[in-house]
C-alpha cells in the first residue's frame, strides 16, 4: 500500500469526490421528486431516517401486504398504553351518536361522516400483528372500511401526497399516499368481532399494519388531505417527532 | 550530463521515511483500518441505543406476540423505562445500523477484492498471522453474528416482512426475532470484551497504533 501522494492519486480522489457529490445531489433531487424523503429528514438523525424511509418505499413499491394470521392466533391479551383522553367521554353522546369524522383539504367533496355512515361502507377485516415501539406486541382482528374507499368517496385530489389525522386528544399523525391507498389501511371501528373498545381508540382509529402501533392513531376526529406537511404543526408530519419518535415507523 | 554524478545527487535528496514504508507490507490495510474504526464507533452507538430501546420493555418472549400479561421467556433484571429513552434510541439505532451496514458492505467487497478473507482467515500463508481460534472467531463474527443481527433486525420490521415474510417466519415469529436479536447482540458484546482484553494483554498501545497507522508486518510473533 503506497503512502506517496502522487498526481494520479490526487486526480482520482478529486474525481471520485466530485462524482460522489454530484451523485448525491442527483439522488437527493430524484428522492424528493418520488416522495422518498420523510418530513423529519433534518437534524442529526435525518440521514438515517431518509435511508430507511426511501429503501422501504422502494422495497414495498408493489404494495406488499402485511402478514395476516389465523383466527386461532388472535392474542388473549391486547394491552393499551394510557387511558382515553379526559374530556372525550363527556364530549360524546351514548353510542357515539353525535360523533363525526370531518374530512377536508384537497378533496372534491368535504364531508362529515357519522359512525352509521362508515358502517354503511363495504366492510374490510384483517387479522394482523401490532407491535408497540416499546417492544411488546399482539395479534388482533380489525374491522372497518378501507381508507382508500373513503378517499374515493370524498374525491381526494391526484395531487394529494399525505393524509393527516387529528384525534380527540391533541395527537395528530400523517401517512403518505402509499400507505393511505394501501388495501390493508383501515379506518377501524371494530376489533375481535365486536365494537372497538374505548382503550383501543373508540369510536374510530386508523390501522396501518405495515408500521409500528403508534402510527395507528386512536380517537379520530378529523382527517385532512394535503400535498405537503410543512405548514402543519411544526412541519415534522405528526406529534410523534415532538415526543422524540420518528415520523416513519415501518422500522 | 557528466556533472550529475550519483555522488552529487544523493546528499541533496535526504532519504524519505515514507519511501521506506512504501516497500513494507503493512499489517492492516487501509480498508481494514478504516472499516474497523467505523464499525467500532457504530457498534458503540448500536449498543447504547439498543439498551435505550430495550429498557422500554426489558422482557423477552418467544413466538409472534408477547406483552405484560403473557408468559415471558426471559425477564431481564432491568427497570422498565416507559418514556423518553426509546425515541432517540430508535433514531440513533437506525442511523448507526445504516453506518454499520454500509461499512460492512465496503469491508466485504474490498476484503474479497484484496483477498483479505482468503489470505488472513481461510487459507493463511504459513506462518499464519492469526491463530486458529482467532480465525474461527473473526470468521464467525463477520459471517454469522453480524448477518444474524441484520436478519433478526429486519424480521422485526412490519414493512420489510410484508415483502419478505420468511425473514420472520424462519425465526419463529416477531418476538422470537427480538429475543434472538438480543442474544446475538450479547454474544457480540462478549466478543468485543474478549477482543479488547486480548489486545490489552498483547500490548495495547502498539496494537491500537497498528490499527490506526497500519503497523508493520511481523508474522513471527503471536498477534491479536
Amino acid at each position: 500500500m503506497s503512502r506517496l501522494i502522487t498526481r494520479r492519486k490526487v486526480i482520482t480522489t478529486a474525481l471520485t469526490a466530485l462524482g460522489g457529490a454530484s451523485g448525491l445531489a442527483v439522488a437527493a433531487r430524484l428522492a424528493g421528486r418520488y416522495g422518498l424523503i420523510p418530513p423529519d429528514h433534518t437534524g442529526l438523525y435525518g440521514a438515517g431516517e431518509t435511508l430507511t424511509y426511501a429503501s422501504h418505499r422502494l422495497l414495498t413499491a408493489r404494495g406488499s401486504l402485511a402478514r395476516e394470521f389465523r383466527r386461532d392466533q388472535i392474542s388473549n391479551v391486547a394491552p393499551v398504553n394510557g387511558p382515553p383522553p379526559g374530556d372525550y367521554q363527556q364530549l360524546l353522546g351514548p353510542g357515539f351518536r353525535d360523533w363525526r369524522l370531518d374530512i377536508d383539504g384537497l378533496v372534491a367533496r368535504p364531508s362529515s361522516f357519522s359512525l352509521a355512515d362508515l358502517h354503511g361502507f363495504p366492510v374490510s377485516r384483517q387479522i394482523t400483528h401490532q407491535a408497540c415501539e416499546e417492544g411488546w406486541s399482539f395479534i388482533a382482528e380489525w374491522i372497518g372500511v378501507q381508507l382508500s374507499h373513503v378517499l374515493n368517496i370524498v374525491g381526494a385530489s391526484p395531487s394529494a401526497r399525505y393524509v393527516v389525522f387529528y384525534a380527540y386528544d391533541d395527537d395528530w399523525e400523517s401517512i403518505d399516499m402509499a400507505d393511505a391507498r394501501h388495501p390493508q389501511t383501515l379506518l377501524a371501528y371494530g376489533m375481535n368481532g365486536g365494537d372497538l373498545p374505548a382503550g383501543h381508540g373508540a369510536p374510530l382509529r386508523l390501522r396501518v399494519p405495515r408500521q409500528l402501533g403508534y402510527k395507528s392513531i386512536k380517537y379520530l376526529a378529523q382527517m385532512s388531505v394535503v400535498d405537503n406537511l410543512k405548514d402543519i404543526g411544526d412541519g415534522s408530519g405528526s406529534s410523534a417527532p415532538g415526543y422524540g419518535y420518528s415520523w416513519y415507523a415501518g422500522i | 550530463m557528466a556533472m550529475r554524478t550519483p555522488a552529487n545527487a544523493v546528499p541533496l535528496v535526504p532519504p524519505k521515511p515514507v519511501a521506506k514504508v512504501d516497500n513494507l507490507r503493512v499489517r492492516h490495510s487501509a480498508l481494514v483500518r478504516a472499516t474497523h474504526w467505523l464499525t467500532a464507533a457504530s457498534l458503540i452507538a448500536l449498543l447504547v441505543s439498543g439498551v435505550a430501546i430495550l429498557l422500554a420493555h426489558p422482557r423477552l418472549y418467544w413466538g409472534e406476540t408477547g406483552a405484560i400479561g403473557t408468559p415471558s421467556l426471559i425477564d431481564l433484571p432491568l427497570p422498565f423505562m416507559l418514556t423518553g429513552q426509546s425515541g432517540w434510541g430508535r433514531y440513533l439505532h437506525f442511523l448507526s445500523a445504516w453506518i454499520a451496514v454500509l461499512t460492512g458492505t465496503v469491508y466485504l467487497v474490498g476484503g474479497v477484492r484484496a483477498h483479505h478473507f482468503e489470505d488472513d482467515l481461510f487459507r493463511p500463508a504459513q506462518p499464519a498471522k492469526y491463530t486458529v481460534v482467532q480465525r474461527v472467531t473473526y470468521a464467525a463474527v463477520v459471517f454469522v453474528l453480524f448477518p444474524l443481527m441484520i436478519w433478526t433486525g429486519l424480521a422485526m420490521s412490519p414493512a420489510v416482512t410484508s415483502v419478505l415474510p420468511m425473514l420472520v417466519t424462519s425465526m419463529g415469529g416477531q418476538q422470537s426475532a427480538r429475543t434472538i436479536h438480543f442474544i446475538v447482540a450479547s454474544v457480540i458484546v462478549l466478543f468485543v470484551v474478549g477482543h479488547v482484553a486480548m489486545v490489552a494483554f498483547a500490548g495495547f498501545s502498539r496494537h491500537v497504533r497498528a490499527m490506526i497507522l497500519g503497523g508493520e508486518e511481523s508474522a513471527s510473533e503471536v498477534q491479536t
